[in-house]
């Protein structure tokens, strides 16, 4: 056994990590880094040295509202336009041109125009129906800028969650769908049971960036009177001129949606592992 | 019926405002994009440059401006730009200065533009094989010859989906440059509404004209991605 290692060269270290050479890429971006960095102690400084105690413990408070109310604003209608859009989904796929056509029109109308002008659609067009909407016994609800934003914001996420779906159930093989039948199991339950579980994997990634699109899409509220963060951050703003609010605002937004972001990736990673290979 | 007589072109209706609205819009919109095409493929070049720091600093860029709401990024850059504009030229005159709003609304429409296309090219710059590169370096293409002959035009069949929903997003983004008081079809209605007091009308007739412009762009856009794919075989 020693016999045979006997004339053999004896291990060696690996050879050197061959030197970063400082060629125009690690120069460029040396100096880019060096640049955010600037950039970012410059707003730190700004923030520190423009920081007007009045101003915060007045308008921080405000600003937090702002937060709760984006918050309610992103989760009421994340989860209402969710369970709206799976009927429609479920509608764009059908074969009954009926039921498909219009299901259809719907996606694409929401799709295709700015949040913002249905925001304005919705909220000043009620205003121009008051005595009906009283009629009817609704007017309260289309009063309040909030309600008429909530309910933009539900009908637009249910089009565009609903596309996300449409993808996500038609992703699954067809021999699913024969086999439980094949089983004797009844379409419903095929459809709860065994295609919706396997879609909202496929769905999992798609409906983390409709999240994110609703939080920073949320902003718009503002526009309307509504004091979300972003109505909070405006106001300040007039009343102050202090720019730094916009910053605080900036920092708030990106906090979020980067956690966001990164629960998500966690949540996939976590919900996906029997897929991994 | 006499909804529709307050769409007459003229004075006494409100077709030409209109249309001036929807043609700023376009025209906002066809601003960005050469701008915001160019940044993102920049930051997406150095993602992928294989150098740490540049990635890092890439990646920082593309986190800030896509995490932000375009409507803040959009009041940062125009009264944030405000401001600085005056202190920069507040150091040799006392000019009062103003920042451009279309000028305003094209850089943080761009900025948060380029933020998503770099990462439409990033990915699509990794589906093209690093083999191609060294076999156009042993047939002796200089860098530049390689990526304008080899990469490029793989760059344009890889990407050009995504970009397609980037251009109908930019499209739809637009709206909210109305609310820095720049005359676009959002804002020119809701002139017009503030003078006739019909919302429900006029907001349907303006997302009925973005509506078409998203249709026009889906068709045209459709045909260029056929056009740049005609080489790939038919699947299916």
């Amino acid at each position: 056994m020693s016999d045979a290692t006997a004339g053999m060269i004896e291990a060696q270290k690996p050879p050197p990590q061959a030197r970063r050479r400082w060629g125009i890429a690690r120069i460029a971006g040396t100096m880019l880094c060096g640049l955010w960095a600037a950039l970012g102690l410059g707003i730190a400084a700004s923030l520190v040295s423009n920081y007007d105690a009045d101003i915060f413990t007045r308008y921080m408070p405000r600003m937090m509202e702002g937060l709760w109310v984006t918050a309610k604003l992103v989760v009421l209608s994340i989860m209402a336009g969710g369970l709206l859009a799976i009927p429609l989904a479920l509608a764009r796929m059908s074969h009954n041109p009926l039921i498909a056509k219009p299901a259809f029109a719907y996606v694409y109308a929401f799709r295709g125009t700015p949040l913002l002008g249905q925001v304005f659609l919705l909220y000043y067009g009620a205003g121009q129906f008051v005595d009906e909407l009283q009629a009817v016994g609704l007017w309260w609800f289309f009063r309040d800028a909030y309600n008429c934003v909530l309910l933009t914001f539900i009908l637009n996420t249910a089009a565009y969650q609903a596309e996300i779906y449409k993808t996500a159930i038609e992703s699954i093989p067809r021999g699913q769908w024969e086999a439980a039948s094949s089983l004797g199991l009844h379409k419903g339950t095929t459809f709860r049971k065994i295609i919706l579980p396997q879609a909202m994997i496929t769905a999992l990634r798609p409906l983390g960036n409709e999240i994110i699109l609703m939080v920073k899409g949320s902003a718009v509220a503002s526009i309307v009177t509504v004091f979300d963060l972003m109505g909070a951050t405006k106001l300040a703003f007039s009343r102050t001129y202090d720019f730094n609010v916009y910053l605080w605002a900036a920092i708030i937004y990106l906090m979020i949606v980067e956690t966001l972001r990164r629960v998500w990736a966690v949540l996939e990673r976590r919900l996906t592992r029997h897929l991994v290979r | 019926m006499e909804l529709f007589q307050m769409l007459a072109w003229g004075p006494e209706g409100w077709a030409d405002e209109l249309a001036e609205g929807t043609w700023l819009t376009v025209r906002l919109a066809l601003a960005t994009l050469p701008f915001g095409l160019a940044l993102g493929l920049l930051v997406a070049l150095a993602k992928t440059s294989g150098e740490k720091s540049l990635e890092t600093a890439a990646n920082v860029y593309t986190t800030i401006f896509r995490g932000l709401p375009e409507l803040l990024t959009l009041f940062i850059v125009y009264y944030g730009g405000q401001m600085a504009l005056q202190k920069l030229v507040g150091l040799f005159t006392d000019t009062y200065v103003e920042v451009n709003g279309f000028v305003a609304g094209m850089v943080a429409l761009g900025l948060v533009f380029s933020a998503f296309a770099s990462e439409v090219f990033a990915s699509a710059f990794k589906g093209i094989p690093a083999g191609q590169g060294e076999a156009a370096q042993a047939l002796g293409m200089t860098r530049w010859q390689a990526f304008r002959l080899v990469t490029l035009p793989q760059l344009i069949r890889l990407s050009i989906g995504g970009l397609s929903n980037l251009w109908l997003i930019l499209l739809k983004e637009t709206s909210l440059v109305s609310v820095i008081a720049l005359n676009d079809l959002l804002r020119n209605t809701n002139v017009a509404v503030g003078s006739t007091k019909q919302p429900l009308f006029f907001y349907s007739v303006a997302l009925a004209i973005y509506l078409v412009l998203s249709l026009i762009s889906s068709k045209g856009l459709g045909a260029i991605e056929a056009h740049v794919k005609r080489g790939e075989e038919r699947r299916a």
